[in-house]
């Protein structure tokens, strides 16, 4: 049994909260380069641009690259052979994410849902924990903006609709956002297991490193179909045109019931806010 | 890329087109949804406002805290939809620009087709640099509102796209 104090648990997570907001995934960044370079339609290329220029300088004035600095969504994978010690365990990471979106000044969005009172700390964050295998605790820091939260949607389709009624769940979900997401867009997707499960598969490939290929062949297809069909679109930056309306699509599967075909799609907008570190 | 400075007049409102990058230079103010359903309030019960309309321009924003030494803190575009059911009413009290992202319902772009008005995109998540492009940001009204509060921004050559022109051409497919 190895023992680790939560306190590692808060440092992590506000030290990654911290720098995700300022500073937007690199490989994001590097994409948008490139599709700088082959987008054609003169409005989306601006777009495009705009965006590469104000990550950039988010960067260089230590400010958050956008306004919506999301609702802090935390994923703890814990070894079953540690033993956590110290502050509760939940206490700590929404320690670390006021203390984080204080000191970082930024936006506290999050409030209650009814009243609209806001929190002003931007808590409660969304924590999500897993028990696995082995002595370490890996946590993983997502700040999700809600211009794309607000354009995912759950799918619940019969089983007769197929791969097909997959493929179409999801391009109809980014047809229907259209500009509000904030294109170019990465989509997560969910198949399978049930409703919640298909939501939180869909929400936890959003973590997956920008430009990494996924391990199943046939869900790797899948995604470039899925990529391919939904570019088609020509929804394009910023709902202007063009080619890039999405830059990747990950997809995750589990096993179902006989009778059901969940997908899930978690819409996530450029501004790609998210780190994780092992303990 | 063509300049303009607020307030909008009729003439470089007429001369705009869907698809044309513009930098804005001037004064335009800060509401979001919270901010609109106020107003909407304040016009119903026949209240003065806490801003002139009359030729207004407003930007959807609702930015983060600003740090020391900054005029603003980050302040890219929220999504605009969510203001258009309150949207037709301001317009009609004589606001003509609108700042945000995202399309417009359709009665929105028919009563800005009757006023002539304009609506713009700002890019959405381009925070700093639209915080590098703000002057001054004066706090007018609503402060218990926080991000939501309404300030009048003073801005330099702030990069949009003509969205929506006055004859209802969007950019949006």
């Amino acid at each position: 049994m190895r023992t680790i104090d939560t306190n590692e648990i808060y440092k992590a997570v506000k030290e990654m909260a911290l720098a995700c907001c300022v500073n937007v995934d690199g490989g994001v960044v590097g994409m948008l380069k490139e599709a700088a370079t082959s987008e054609t339609n003169d409005a989306a290329r601006f777009a495009i641009e705009t965006i590469i220029k104000s990550d950039e300088k988010a960067a260089r004035l230590g400010m958050p690259a956008c306004q919506d600095t999301g609702m802090a969504v935390i994923f703890l994978e814990i070894g079953q052979d540690v033993s956590l010690t110290g502050e509760y365990v939940g206490d700590a990471v929404n320690r670390a994410v006021k203390e984080a979106y204080a000191e970082g000044y930024f936006r506290k969005s999050v409030l209650d849902p009814l009243d609209r009172i806001n929190t002003k700390t931007n808590l409660p964050a969304v924590i999500h924990t897993e028990i696995v295998r082995g002595d370490k605790v890996k946590v993983s820091f997502l700040a999700k903006g809600f211009g794309s939260e607000n354009m995912s949607r759950v799918y619940m389709l019969t089983p007769s609709k197929g791969v097909e009624g997959v493929i179409d769940a999801v391009v109809e979900t980014v047809k229907l956002a259209g500009s509000n997401p904030c294109p170019p867009v990465i989509v997560g997707v969910g198949i399978g297991g049930t409703f919640e499960k298909a939501a939180y598969m869909s929400k936890k490939c959003l973590l997956r490193e920008v430009g990494s290929v996924n391990p199943d062949k046939t869900l790797a297809g899948l995604e470039q179909t899925i990529l391919d069909k939904i570019n088609a679109l020509e929804i394009g930056a910023q709902g202007f045109g063009g080619n890039h309306t999405c830059l990747a699509v990950y997809i995750d599967k589990f096993p179902t019931h006989l009778a059901g075909l969940p997908v899930a799609i978690n819409v996530q907008c450029h501004s790609v806010r998210h780190d994780t570190k092992t303990i | 890329m063509k300049k303009i400075t607020l307030p909008l007049t009729e003439d470089v409102i007429e001369s705009l087109s869907a698809g044309d990058a513009v930098l804005l230079s001037g004064q335009m103010f800060t509401s979001r949804d919270a901010g609109h359903k106020r107003l909407t309030a304040m016009i119903n019960r026949g209240e003065p406002l806490p801003v002139d309309l009359k030729n207004a321009t407003v930007y959807y924003v609702g930015p983060c805290p600003k740090q020391p030494g900054q005029v603003i803190g980050s302040c890219g575009p929220t999504t605009s939809g969510r203001c258009d059911a309150y949207t037709p009413l301001l317009l009609r009290h004589g606001l003509k620009g609108m700042v945000g992202k995202g399309w417009r319902s359709k009665e929105v772009i028919e009563e800005m087709k009757k006023q002539k008005a304009v609506y713009f995109a700002a890019i959405g998540g381009a925070g700093a640099l639209y915080a590098d492009c703000v002057k001054k940001a004066e706090l007018v009204a609503f402060e218990d509102l926080g991000a939501e509060a309404l300030y009048i921004l003073t801005v330099e050559d702030f990069p949009v796209i003509v969205a929506t022109d006055c004859r209802g051409n969007s950019v949006y497919k």
